[in-house]
């Protein structure tokens, strides 16, 4: 594993001077994943964020051949690529190593691009899909996603006098890619470099498909300050919100444990999206969040045990 | 001239066999009556390592056109095959592999849209995307749809945009036709190896395929996508004149049938081009001057051309094998009218007729009744300017 003055030092695959806002947490999470990548790398990016604010003509942020077709579309996108790539090898045409990674956000992979990557992993191709999950549809404006947590205030899904919020759960989409049974499949965070990019060298070391589901703060649709996007990511792993895990080898393993952990009001105070959970009169509301969380924690640590057993 | 061997071949069969000869470099689909034979059969050839190509077998149509962008933007030569609702869930896809000036062949068998469900021959599918900027190309048979798929390789390259072919669904994909098909290294001659530009596998010069396209930019590079459309027809006719002079076989954007001293002339696409032309021949014995246009470019339409073939003719029908619902007319007559209204050549005898929606059964009486229709209107009858053909009104 590359330690941080090793990866800063590399060529900047994802450069500056595109167009996110201050603070966004998913360019984080395109240039901390481009660092390990390599230039041996080919990305599709989903229609969203990222792909908006890093490829607006004639400019472009990639550093390495980029990609974009449409929203629910990126994972069989690249599985396109991926198979001219294998096509090309068997035909003696190319002999480069190359990575293949996809990128979209929780939009284009929870809801609208699930069925995309569903396909994409069955088939066993040999695929980084990157999740860059910020909870809700950002780029058109904080809408609710399957993504969204229970609770959290959208724009369609707002909250009004007689509505509090999204009222359904967030689905588990890490744990319906393990349902694949593919190779690799993990939980990370903008805000902890070390543990994304660990993730990222070991899943691109093994052959077929890899999912990563990366937690990503958003500023704008968290309403937050945007000097402490980092700080978020961790306080969600911190509030075990978002534990950071993997599943390799059919193995959980939960690659960081809070030595305290911290109860979910402490990750909902500096967010706005979540401010009317802590007034008084919701405080049912509150904790049944709160059991929900501490219930996940406790089945994730369950389902780790046996692995440490032996 | 080039060894052929005559077979026995389906329209599908005879599509596979023309992409087997093609050998792609990858091929993405997923089944779909009535096109699912071809990718099937393809897939036998993949099994028994006869081609090189790398199969991807899709869990929709939209990733089938998604995963051949992806594939044909990394450098390669790619072919698919769909029909009917497999076309209309590729439809945002195709806007894009063709704005993204990707030259991707596809197999259409034409086929009605639901809803109510149908799996047979109309032209509604192919027409609901005649504004995707994809080339379009009919067959009259197999024969035909063999030969336009080994051209349309060579079209999409150097046009750098997508073609479909299309046969009628079941009365050309599943029907038995003696064919000839050219020997396998004189399709791979002809078709040569695909020249590479700007592709995403070359890591060492890396592009950037899709970016965000604002109002400063966005109009200008649809204007290339329309210029590289207008311009495709000359490359349609110069593949078409190299074909013909290695394999015998001709073809142009349309084929005129007995039209040069025709007073009357119908103006179709697809399968029933053999029926009007067996019908024509029959009123040319009986001394009605008839004759057809079939046309196999519907895209680029061929507008100064048709004006130029039809100038002459007393009264004219265009049959439509697709509804515009509402529309003036149907697709194809809108076309046809609209180019001779251009040319100040008088669009007023022209006549639409609607038929065979749902794969509607196209007997010779209906042609004859089609005909006898012109023949009123140049004794100077006024007739319906649509008519839809063989239905229970």
């Amino acid at each position: 594993m590359a330690n941080i003055k090793e990866l800063v030092k590399q060529k900047e695959l994802f450069t500056g001077g595109h167009r996110a806002c201050t603070g966004c947490g998913a360019v984080i999470v395109a240039r901390q994943v481009l660092m390990v990548a390599g230039p041996n790398t080919v990305v599709a990016g989903a229609t969203g964020c990222l792909e908006v604010v890093s490829t607006i003509f004639p400019y472009t942020a990639w550093n390495i051949p980029f990609i974009h077709s449409a929203f629910e579309n990126a994972a069989a996108t690249i599985s396109g690529v991926e198979a001219l790539y294998k096509s090309w090898v068997r035909q003696g045409k190319y002999n480069k190593k190359i990575n293949f990674i996809a990128f979209g956000g929780d939009g284009g992979t929870y809801d609208i691009g699930l069925q995309s990557l569903s396909g994409a992993v069955e088939r066993g191709h040999n695929i980084l899909y990157v999740c860059y999950n910020n909870e809700a549809y950002m780029n058109t404006g904080v809408q609710r996603s399957g993504a969204t947590p229970k609770g959290a205030d959208t724009t369609t899904a707002p909250v009004g006098k007689v509505r509090k919020g999204k009222e359904q759960s967030r689905k588990n989409l890490t744990e319906i890619m393990i349902a694949h049974d593919m190779p690799y499949v993990a939980q990370s965070v903008a805000g902890n470099w070390r543990d994304l990019t660990s993730k990222v060298e070991k899943a691109l070391s093994i052959e077929g498909p890899k999912f990563i589901n990366v937690l990503q703060p958003c500023m704008l649709g968290w309403s937050y300050k945007p000097e402490i996007t980092c700080q978020m990511g961790r306080l969600a792993v911190d509030a075990c919100v978002w534990p950071l895990y993997e599943f390799v080898n059919g193995r959980y393993k939960i690659t960081y444990k809070p030595k305290q952990k911290k109860p979910v009001s402490e990750w909902f105070s500096p967010q706005g999206r979540f401010r009317h959970l802590l007034k008084p009169e919701n405080k049912q509301m509150l904790d049944e969040i709160q059991a929900q969380v501490d219930n996940f924690w406790e089945n994730l640590l369950k389902k780790e045990a046996p692995a440490q057993n032996q | 001239m080039a060894k052929t061997n005559i077979v026995a071949r389906t329209g599908n069969e005879a599509m596979a066999e023309a992409m087997r000869q093609i050998n792609p470099d990858v091929v993405a689909a997923y089944p779909i009556t009535p096109a699912t034979e071809i990718v099937q059969i393809f897939a036998g050839y993949v099994a028994d390592g006869l081609v090189d190509t790398e199969f991807v077998p899709v869990e929709s149509e939209h990733s089938a056109m998604s995963a051949c962008i992806g594939a044909s933007a990394a450098g390669g030569r790619i072919m698919t095959g769909t029909s009917s609702q497999g076309l209309a869930l590729m439809a945002e896809m195709l806007y894009i592999a063709s704005g993204l000036r990707l030259p991707i062949v596809m197999a259409d068998v034409n086929r009605a849209l639901s809803s109510p469900i149908n799996i047979h021959c109309d032209h509604s599918d192919t027409m609901m995307v005649k504004d995707a900027g994809w080339i379009q190309i009919f067959s009259e048979n197999a024969q035909e749809a063999y030969d336009n798929m080994i051209q349309a390789v060579r079209i999409a390259e150097e046009a750098l945009l997508p073609v479909i072919v299309t046969t009628d669904g079941f009365i050309i994909s599943h029907c038995m036709e003696r064919i000839e098909i050219i020997d396998d290294k004189d399709v791979k001659n002809f078709v040569g190896e695909k020249k590479l530009g700007n592709y995403l596998l070359n890591v060492d010069k890396p592009i950037t395929i899709g970016a965000m396209d604002l109002p400063d930019y966005y109009f200008e590079h649809k204007r290339q996508h329309i210029e590289a459309m207008i311009e495709s027809k000359d490359i349609i006719l110069s593949v078409a004149k190299e074909f013909s002079g290695l394999f015998g076989r001709s073809y142009g954007l349309f084929e005129v049938y007995r039209l040069e001293d025709a007073d009357c002339a119908i103006v179709l696409m697809g399968s029933t081009v053999g029926t009007a032309k067996a019908v024509a021949d029959n009123l040319r014995e009986k001394g009605i001057k008839a004759g057809v246009l079939g046309l196999r470019v519907f895209r680029p339409f061929p507008k100064e051309e048709i004006a130029q073939a039809l100038k002459n003719i007393k009264a004219i029908a265009v049959m439509d094998r697709s509804d515009s619902m509402n529309a003036q007319e149907g697709p194809v007559c809108l076309e046809v009218k609209a180019s001779l209204f251009d040319d100040s050549a008088s669009p007023n005898n022209v006549l639409n007729y609607i038929y065979g929606l749902g794969g509607r059964e196209v007997r010779i009486e209906d042609i004859e009744s089609v005909y006898k229709g012109l023949g009123e209107v140049i004794k100077g009858k006024s007739k319906n300017k649509i008519t839809y053909l063989g239905v229970r009104e």
